[in-house]
């Protein structure tokens, strides 16, 4: 075996370049703060544009790295330059000298109860698109009524939105927005749906073809506005308000659930290892690549290395790209190339 | 001349190179942040007149731009401050409505 490298996250870009870094000979640690590997994709049911599962996904990632030295449900304590790498202490009491890092500790989920006026946490029917992937794999979801008749989703919810305190685009939410309206009326086939949008991003391979489905073979419904405030009628209906901008009059309509598309926005737990490492974290939140056009992988620190929604949004394929670039990137650092 | 019964309609183009832009012009130098606008409808939908008078910043915004007419629009506002209060690119809506009134004064 050759130097030690340590990855810090076990998502889709942890697993992936855990398996690189393994078959170029690399002795690998892979960190997780959770109880189990998968990250973000692990909670989600089927992902664009192919619907593949994710279960069958996750699993043959971690089957690919069954020969990597796993620490579940551990973080990293303490990170310091020496002797040509990092020192890193583990709270399991595991300590390594490590020639290189690898972050790729991905993204969270924007907090909907911040946004109050949805009603996250205070309405019976309002629930985020986490949710409703998590009920989609078999979770129960009290919130989401047995036969509903009318069914919302809110794009852009604490993305695009200076007062959330994110100006930016989370990118994957148009599409899962227009890949859950369908699943729902695949399910609810009398259900009418509404997407409650600002722009229609579809920007990846073969995502405009959910928009054109959606509308041609599921008359979901699009109305151009942002929601401004959802109440709850007596009876326990969701009144929701917002402009129809392409008429330009104030709509409401009401509806059985809601869904908010909660953005991808920085993860903040990672604060500790940014100042110990003296890691740079960019305007918009995440943490800062070398450049943004040909050096997303580099920190701009000798050995500290970026996969994956740590940098920014990003679809799985791209995070995968980038977690196998790092892993080479990592190799010809380590081979001094 | 014989009549025909032909008659011309007005033509509804928006024609970018003759409408006088001054107006708005003079309105971003007052409040810079009017240029933030992204048409959410955010205003609109929250606007306590709205439903009545089809009060709407962003229409009110846009239509200068286009050269429309939107006195009556600006006198329904109650300066009530609601649409300030939930636009998502921070821009002070109240205040961009209290200047486009004295400009039209
Ligand atoms: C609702 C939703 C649906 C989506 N659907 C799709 C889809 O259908 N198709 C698609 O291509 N993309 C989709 N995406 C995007 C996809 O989720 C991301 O591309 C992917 O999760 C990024 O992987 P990652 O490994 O970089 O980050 P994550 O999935 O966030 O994984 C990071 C891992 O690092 C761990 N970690 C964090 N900090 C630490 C620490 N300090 N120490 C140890 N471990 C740590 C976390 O626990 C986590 O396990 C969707 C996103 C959202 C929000
Ligand atoms: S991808 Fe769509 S829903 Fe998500 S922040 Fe961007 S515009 Fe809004
Ligand atoms: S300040 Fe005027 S435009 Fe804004 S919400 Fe109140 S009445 Fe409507
Ligand atoms: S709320 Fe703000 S950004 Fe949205 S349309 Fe109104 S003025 Fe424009």
């Amino acid at each position: 075996m050759k130097e030690n490298v340590v990855i810090i996250g076990g998502g889709v870009a942890g697993l992936e370049a855990a398996k690189n870094l393994h078959r170029l000979g690399y002795q690998t640690f892979l960190v997780e703060k959770n109880k189990k590997l998968g990250g973000h994709v692990a909670i989600w049911h089927k992902l664009f544009p192919d619907m593949a599962s994710t279960k069958a996904i996750i699993k043959e990632m971690v089957d690919d790295i069954k020969d990597v030295t796993v620490f579940l449900d551990t973080q990293v304590k303490t990170i310091e330059s020496a002797y040509g790498g990092y020192q890193i202490a583990f709270s399991n009491g595991v300590n390594v000298h490590a020639k290189a890092v690898l972050v790729a500790s991905g993204f969270e989920l924007f907090e909907a109860a911040k946004k109050e006026e949805y009603g996250y946490g205070i309405y019976d029917h309002v629930i985020t698109n986490a949710d409703l992937e998590a009920w989609m794999n078999g979770n129960k979801d009290q919130r989401i009524p047995a036969a509903p008749k009318a069914i919302g989703f809110v794009h852009c919810v604490g993305s695009r939105d200076l007062k959330a305190g994110n100006s930016q685009c989370s990118k994957v939410c148009c599409m899962t927005a227009i890949k859950q309206a369908i699943e729902m009326k695949e399910r609810f086939p009398n259900a009418e749906v509404y997407c409650f949008y600002m722009d229609l991003r579809l920007f990846g391979k073969k995502y405009e073809d959910f928009y054109i489905n959606a509308q041609r073979d599921f008359g979901i419904h699009f109305v151009r506005g942002r929601v401004s405030e959802v109440s709850e009628t007596i009876d326990g209906h969701l009144q929701v308000k917002a402009e129809d901008t392409l008429i330009g009059r104030p709509l409401k309509v009401q509806l059985d659930m809601l869904v908010l598309m909660a953005g991808m926005v920085a993860n903040n737990q990672i604060k500790p290892i940014v100042e110990q490492a003296k890691l740079e974290i960019d305007s918009d939140g995440f943490l800062k690549s070398s450049d943004n056009i040909t050096h997303i992988i580099e920190s701009g620190r000798d050995g500290i290395f970026y996969a994956g929604a740590c940098t920014g949004t990003k679809t799985v394929p791209e995070t995968v790209a980038e977690a196998r670039a790092a892993a080479l990137a990592i190799h010809d650092y380590i081979s001094g190339l | 001349m014989i009549d025909f019964g032909f008659t011309l309609s007005k033509s509804s183009t928006v024609d970018l190179n003759k409408i006088d832009h001054s107006r708005y012009d003079q309105l971003v130098k007052l409040v810079p942040t009017a240029r933030m606008c992204m048409n959410c409808g955010s205003c609109g939908a929250t606007c306590t007149v709205s439903e009545y008078k089809g009060m709407s910043v962003r229409k009110v915004l846009y239509g200068i731009q286009r050269g429309e007419d939107v006195k009556a629009m600006l006198s329904s506002c109650m300066l009530c401050g609601k649409c300030t209060m939930v636009c998502p690119r921070g821009i002070n809506t109240r205040n961009l409505i209290l200047n486009l009134c004295k400009l039209y004064d």
